[in-house]
């Protein structure tokens, strides 16, 4: 292909990458170095039908004035990057100080905002991602090796949990699990123990969010292997067989070894997904036990307060984590593509 | 004979809105947007009697309204020409600039509204009142009387009441509560912290001040409370909370008045409906301040769009709260503050929260910050992770570091 069809061939994946990819980029970025202007306050007297009071209020004159000279907000740098909220180094490094012990340390950093999320975030990626391969694999060894005629009605069943609307697969989960609940309430009596609450315990909320990650994504876990089995040349299974193979030893020796870049692709789809984890934690109102970046930006950005430049950073730290986690099996596909001579 | 029976129908409802639109209106556009309880339904049903010739009424009424209200109104023009808010709401519109004076628009067509209704600031009117709201007291008068307790006047009684309550067999958790981790955890913090006589802010400066012993004892009161609560609590809100009052498993509550109608609703048990009793709200500690909140609910018109759009929407709104819209409909739907108001007994818990003198929510532009900051840092206390200080100092930063990039401090 020479230079000019090249440029007319991909111009419009540029074009739409500029716009949906850089541009947004730009944006947040920007928006994340620049506060709101500090705000011009005033006492004045306040009426509502409960009387009248002086309190303070924004003299918006004044403010839309410093709105008008620099449109773009009061440029702040990296301090909210490094402000409680975000990376809180000051906090971080007094805790340092007063730590007793190193387990001391990392119990009160979990008192901090991001690293509380963080704790959540990394906790659920590193369950759910092998999880989801090793139960996606089995799913799909099991659906590959049954009846033809059966095969279809499974794969149907087996795709149902992504089916679902996650918020609302687990806001009926959220129903179930409730100590008043079917499941709830099955887990009691199994358990002898009344008080029981899945809801209330921050380790089985943890729990509770990590099985719903796993049954909401084994399915296309499941569905990539499927597709994977159908490729696995015939010929070697049979010489493995042949050669006195067992059904584990043809799994392990031949499968697994073929479906290897089908496990790297979805890893890194799993890593990526999880990292940004949000639905379960708004379906299961699970705020009170588990947060992740996710969840802050939707929390900066709902409710009355608006911290809009809180949010842009999370979201940058959120990009840059999912960088950082994915740089090992992006490095991987790098060399497979690009073989060292 | 069908297509004739239609033509008579469009026909008459074409008539009967062109009637209706007798609201004062030639043109003009009017949206609404605002919460979606019964008090609201009907403020944006009277709106839409003014549709008609040349006038537009739309309405979006919906749970998530403090969501959209200010991204639709910072157009220009602005989708929403008015935002129905609560005391709290309406400070993140004053804040950005979205909503106008009305101090014209009373003038010119307010003839019917009270003093009272009018929230001003530095002699702005900036919003119409309509209703009022509180919580205050819920309680099953049947378990009360068999059990032979009085209904609570304090929370401190509240707590013995529960453990009677409990110790006697009939309720394994007696107290509902609206604790649900974020909105509804902070807005009890808030009112038990002005029970106890707390100021949330250093006078006359966006510093917060409640790493003290108000502070204590109002975290200290929450988690007692919690212990006779529905181990779930941290995941309730108030409709959960409603729907464990309904549903029989609780017996004292404090509840928003604008929503004891619908404890008493047809689908729940006859026993629950003939008991749910109210009373004013409780005190605690010893103090004499009610340990909850006074709101008002009311209407604005948005600053982006033309005056004739903001003279339409204005007449509008005061078509939907006009005196003659109030009938044994609408009068127990909330505490109107309406001129020509029966109060019906839905309302007797609000007002005796008036009549005690019941602080109303905090009206200043930081206070919501302060509210997102409690909702996400007390619950750590609450499950007994920290202590009540560290809790507080927690809050404290939380809510530095929020106000620090709003531009308050």
């Amino acid at each position: 292909m020479n230079h000019k069809t090249f440029f007319w061939f991909f111009l419009p994946t540029a074009l739409a990458m500029l716009l949906f990819i850089a541009l947004p980029l730009t944006s947040i970025i920007s928006q994340s170095l620049h506060t709101p202007h500090d705000k011009v306050l005033i006492v004045a007297e306040t009426c509502d039908p409960f009387g009248c009071k002086t309190a303070t209020s924004v003299d918006h004159e004044a403010t839309a004035m410093l709105k008008k000279e620099k449109p773009l907000g009061k440029w702040v740098g990296l301090q909210i990057y490094f402000d409680r909220g975000h990376l809180a180094l000051k906090e971080v490094g007094e805790l340092w100080e007063e730590k007793s012990s190193i387990g001391d340390f990392f119990s009160n950093l979990k008192n901090l905002p991001f690293y509380r999320a963080m704790g959540f975030t990394l906790t659920f990626t590193f369950v759910v991602t092998p999880l989801v391969i090793v139960f996606g694999f089995v799913i799909a060894l099991g659906v590959n090796s049954i009846n033809q005629r059966l095969k279809g009605v499974m794969v149907f069943f087996s795709l149902l949990p992504m089916i679902v609307t996650p918020l609302v697969g687990s806001l009926i989960l959220f129903w179930m699990i409730d100590s008043r609940g079917i499941i709830g309430t099955a887990l009691q009596i199994i358990f002898e123990n009344p008080e029981m609450s899945l809801k209330a315990s921050t380790g089985l909320t943890w729990i509770t969010l990590i099985v719903y990650g796993v049954w909401h994504a084994a399915p296309f876990a499941f569905i990539v292997f499927y597709a994977g089995l159908q490729t696995v040349p015939k010929e070697t299974l049979e010489s493995a067989m042949i050669d006195g193979a067992s059904r584990f030893q043809q799994v392990m020796h031949v499968i697994v070894p073929h479906l290897s870049p089908l496990v790297a692709f979805v890893a890194l789809m799993q890593l990526m997904d999880n990292f940004r984890v949000f639905e379960p934690i708004i379906g299961f109102s699970a705020e009170a036990h588990a947060t992740s970046l996710s969840w802050i930006i939707y929390n900066d950005l709902g409710g009355e307060t608006r911290l809009l430049s809180s949010a842009a950073t999370t979201s940058v730290l959120t990009i840059i984590g999912v960088s950082i986690l994915l740089m090992p099996v992006l490095v991987r596909t790098w060399r497979e593509f690009n073989p060292s001579e | 004979m069908f297509l004739r029976k239609v033509a008579t129908v469009v026909a008459l409802t074409t008539l009967a809105s062109s009637a209706w639109a007798g609201c004062g209106i030639s043109e003009g556009r009017v949206s609404i947007v605002g919460n979606e309880f019964p008090a609201i339904q009907t403020i944006g049903a009277g709106a839409m009697e003014c549709a008609g010739d040349g006038v537009t009424v739309e309405k979006n009424l919906t749970a998530d309204h403090q969501k959209i209200n200010l991204a639709g109104m910072s157009g220009n023009p602005a989708e929403y020409t008015s935002a129905i808010v609560a005391n709290s709401s309406i400070v993140a519109l004053i804040n950005n600039d979205v909503i106008r004076p009305l101090n014209d628009l009373v003038e010119k067509h307010g003839q019917g509204l009270q003093k009272s209704q009018l929230v001003t600031i530095d002699g702005n009117i900036m919003g119409i009142a309509f209703m009022a709201n509180a919580q205050h007291l819920t309680y099953r008068s049947d378990i009360l009387d068999q059990l032979g307790i009085a209904a609570p006047t304090t929370y401190e009684e509240m707590l013995e009441a529960a453990g009677r309550i409990r110790s006697s067999g009939l309720m394994k958790n007696p107290v509902g509560g609206a604790y649900k981790a974020g909105w509804n955890l902070a807005e009890e913090f808030v009112n038990m912290y002005i029970g106890h006589g707390g100021e949330f802010f250093k006078p006359g400066t966006a510093e917060i001040a409640v790493n003290n012993q108000q502070g204590y004892d109002t975290l200290n009161m929450m988690k007692q409370l919690s212990h006779f609560m529905n181990p779930d609590y941290l995941t309730h809100d108030s409709n959960a909370t409603s729907a464990e009052w309904k549903a029989g498993n609780v017996a004292l509550m404090n509840m928003w008045g604008s929503r004891i109608g619908a404890l008493r609703g047809a689908e729940v048990d006859a026993t629950v409906v003939a008991n749910t009793a109210t009373a004013g709200p409780m005190t605690v500690g010893g103090g004499s301040t009610a340990a909850a909140t006074l709101w008002w609910d009311g209407w604005t018109v948005a600053k982006n769009i033309s005056d004739a759009d903001a003279e339409a929407t204005f007449i509008a709104m005061m078509h939907a709260i006009r005196p003659e819209m109030l009938n044994d409909t609408t009068s127990p739907q909330a505490v109107w503050l309406i001129e020509g108001y029966e109060p019906t007994p839905a309302a007797a818990g609000v007002f005796a929260a008036a009549a005690m003198g019941t602080k109303p929510y905090p009206m200043l532009p930081y206070a919501g910050l302060m509210h997102s900051a409690a909702g996400a840092e007390l619950v750590d206390f609450m499950q007994g992770k920290e202590n009540a200080e560290q809790a507080l100092a927690d809050l404290e930063a939380a809510y530095t570091t929020a106000a620090k990039e709003k531009g308050y401090l």
